[in-house]
């Protein structure tokens, strides 16, 4: 089948600071796609290359068969966009909201009622039409949005952290639209997340890292090509036990999160001989199977929350630079 | 095109189940200026719809009118009776540069809804649309002409009060130049808030050149033997372009002597020479096409 996204060689530079250093993916049509990566990692900004909303510095991408750069009044008729923050008109209804959509993407004056009635029902707002999107809640906006990104039937969706601060009851109802969606409509969606649970959902992952890809695979493929078990202890005194660790097991540990980690096979085996054999007293131990943020530990040597705090810095200098948009 | 058919109106459960398993087609058309004139009314009539539910501020902007009209044209006709013919009132004279500034506020500050959507984000929904720019420039212009032009309109309907006679000839011209003002006051207002990215620094600009505009337009005093400095800066003002034709067509309707028309209502000169008109509606509205095209580049360079 052929891709409804390719990217090549592409790379995005502000000043001195390369966001995007150089990345090659496809997405299939039909596909559900997840960036995932910590904040800053240079996922929004591909994203924005992808919707025409920022110029690539080298590279090319195509999305949905034309060039993001050249062909650009084609690609945005054929995408649909929820960013990250708001873009509602909060003083009207959420049907005004759509109907200025349909009127500036131009959808067929005839399919615009039967077509609001069917997106509207997918999202679960269908009965509050009519009201001031003011009144709406958080959850229930985003779901407008995404409703709004469909209304002109696009090829691809983009949704640039769907869920991102929204609680987490609503995070899980926004992600059973999003499913929904991709069994009712013939469409391929691109999305960005930072919660690797909900990467989970996609059909296949891309971990981001210092505008890199580091990894690109579904994420079972992903979980099992690390197939160890993440073990986390803590300990009356951590530096010794992990230099208990290497001495006695040769296991490479670290602190993660304010734990001894460590990576071994089948760690509920391991864990007897752990008491029976370390010098250390231990105060807590937990045992997990491989999971994506073991996975993306794996590939970048730090949690994504180990990522976000070194990252943090480096976005602020960004923003200083640049100034707030 | 849509390949399916649905009655809106069919509410049957087997219709329901039919919405909800197959998808209905949309196909965007290509580009087109049919395309973008639909861009074009829909900006437009957004403002409309957020003027309509937006009452307060229909009333807010008449007051600062009304006060001009009745506090000071009232309080200021006893001693400015000195210097007019009798029978002229005072509110007569002024009547004409505050049916002015009764669009003057409205028609800039509803560019500041380009601030305020850039603010909260919906200027984004605009932007990334795939429809040319000067579309959604030009739905915003219209769509504050209109409002403004709207709130021209209810002062007009106060003619009476100020002893303007309710002659038909002389509300359209009134109402024509109103429209005129309120186009080139938007663009005006819309080139600048392409530049601004906060509502605070947008007020505070935009009241940097209110009133300056109104006072230096001869809206309040006549235009003539007025010191040099001022007479220069009454001519800069493109306000002063619009007061002197509506001023010109009030008292052409008003039973004056012809020797008090010329100190009333004396036309714009530059250095003697009488501009007619023609000429000064036409420089309001060539100001108001230069600022329109400003605002249509401004908005090109914006993502």
């Amino acid at each position: 089948m052929n891709p409804v996204i390719s990217v090549s060689e592409l790379t995005k530079r502000y000043g001195e600071i390369e966001a995007v250093r150089g990345i090659d993916f496809e997405v299939a049509t039909g596909e559900t796609f997840g960036f995932l990566g910590p904040n800053g990692a240079g996922k929004s900004t591909t994203i924005k290359i992808l919707c025409t909303l920022a110029d690539p510095t080298s590279g090319t991408a195509r999305v949905a068969g034309h060039d993001v750069v050249k062909e650009r009044d084609t690609v945005r008729r054929n995408i649909g966009l929820v960013f990250q923050d708001t873009t509602l008109d909060s003083y009207l209804t959420g049907e005004q909201n759509l109907r200025f959509h349909a009127d500036l993407y131009g959808v067929p004056k005839a399919a615009f009622a039967p077509r609001l009635r069917q997106v509207l029902e997918m999202v679960g707002l269908w009965d509050r039409r009519d009201s001031v999107v003011a009144t709406y809640s958080g959850g229930m906006q985003r779901r407008l949005e995404i409703a709004r990104g469909l209304l002109h039937a696009p090829r691809v969706l983009f949704l640039d952290e769907p869920t991102v601060g929204l609680d987490p009851q609503t995070r899980v109802s926004i992600w059973e639209y999003i499913n929904e969606l991709k069994k009712r409509e013939d469409i391929t969606i691109f999305l960005t997340t930072h919660y690797m649970d909900e990467a989970e959902n996609c059909d296949r992952i891309a971990i981001i890292d210092h505008g890199k890809i580091v990894a690109i695979d579904t994420p079972e493929a992903l979980k099992a090509s690390i197939g160890k078990d993440r073990v986390q202890i803590s300990t009356a005194d951590d530096q010794a036990a992990i230099r208990a660790l290497a001495d006695v097991f040769g296991i490479d540990a670290a602190m993660h999160e304010g734990l001894v980690t460590f990576s071994v096979e089948s760690g509920e085996h391991f864990v007897p001989q752990l008491f029976a054999r370390l010098p250390v007293a231990i105060q807590s131990v937990s045992v997990s199977r491989p999971s994506l943020d073991d996975v993306f530990m794996s590939y970048t040597g730090k949690t994504i929350r180990d990522a976000e705090a070194t990252i943090g810095d480096r976005n602020r200098m960004i923003a200083t630079r640049f100034g707030r948009r | 095109m849509a390949t399916k058919d649905i009655a809106t109106q069919d509410d049957s459960l087997e219709a329901q189940e039919r919405d909800l398993t197959e998808m209905i087609r949309v196909a965007v058309p290509e580009r087109s200026i049919r395309a973008d004139l639909r861009a074009v009314s829909i900006v437009w009539r957004r403002e409309l719809i957020r003027f309509r539910s937006d009452r307060l501020r229909a009333i807010t902007s008449l007051v600062q009118p009304v006060l001009f009209l009745f506090v000071l044209g009232t309080g200021l006709s006893s001693l400015a009776s000195h210097g007019l013919p009798s029978g002229v009132d005072f509110k007569t004279f002024i009547y004409p540069g505050v049916l002015a500034m009764s669009v003057l506020f409205t028609a800039i500050f509803s560019a500041a809804s380009i601030v305020w959507d850039r603010e909260f984000g919906f200027l984004r929904e605009m932007l990334v649309a795939p429809v040319r720019r000067w579309a959604i420039v030009i739905g915003k212009c219209l769509g504050g002409a209109t409002v403004a032009t709207f709130q021209g309109l209810i002062f007009l309907a106060l003619a009476g009060v100020a002893h303007v006679p309710y002659d038909p000839v002389l509300l359209l011209t009134l109402a024509g130049e109103l429209l005129l003002l309120s186009v080139t006051l938007t663009a005006f207002g819309v080139m600048m808030a392409a530049r601004i990215k906060q509502i605070q620094a947008f007020m505070a600009l935009t009241q940097l050149f209110v009133l300056p505009l109104f006072f230096l337009s001869g809206a309040l005093y006549p235009l003539n033997g007025l010191p040099a400095w001022l007479t220069v800066l009454t001519r800069i003002d493109p306000l002063t372009y619009i007061v002197a034709p509506m001023r010109h067509a009030v008292f052409d309707h008003l039973a004056v002597s012809p020797l008090a028309l010329q100190a009333l209502s004396p036309g714009v000169t530059w250095g003697g020479w009488v501009v007619p008109i023609g000429l000064s509606l036409a420089i309001v509205a060539v100001m108001g096409l230069v600022m329109l095209a400003i605002a249509i580049a401004e908005f090109r360079k914006t993502e």
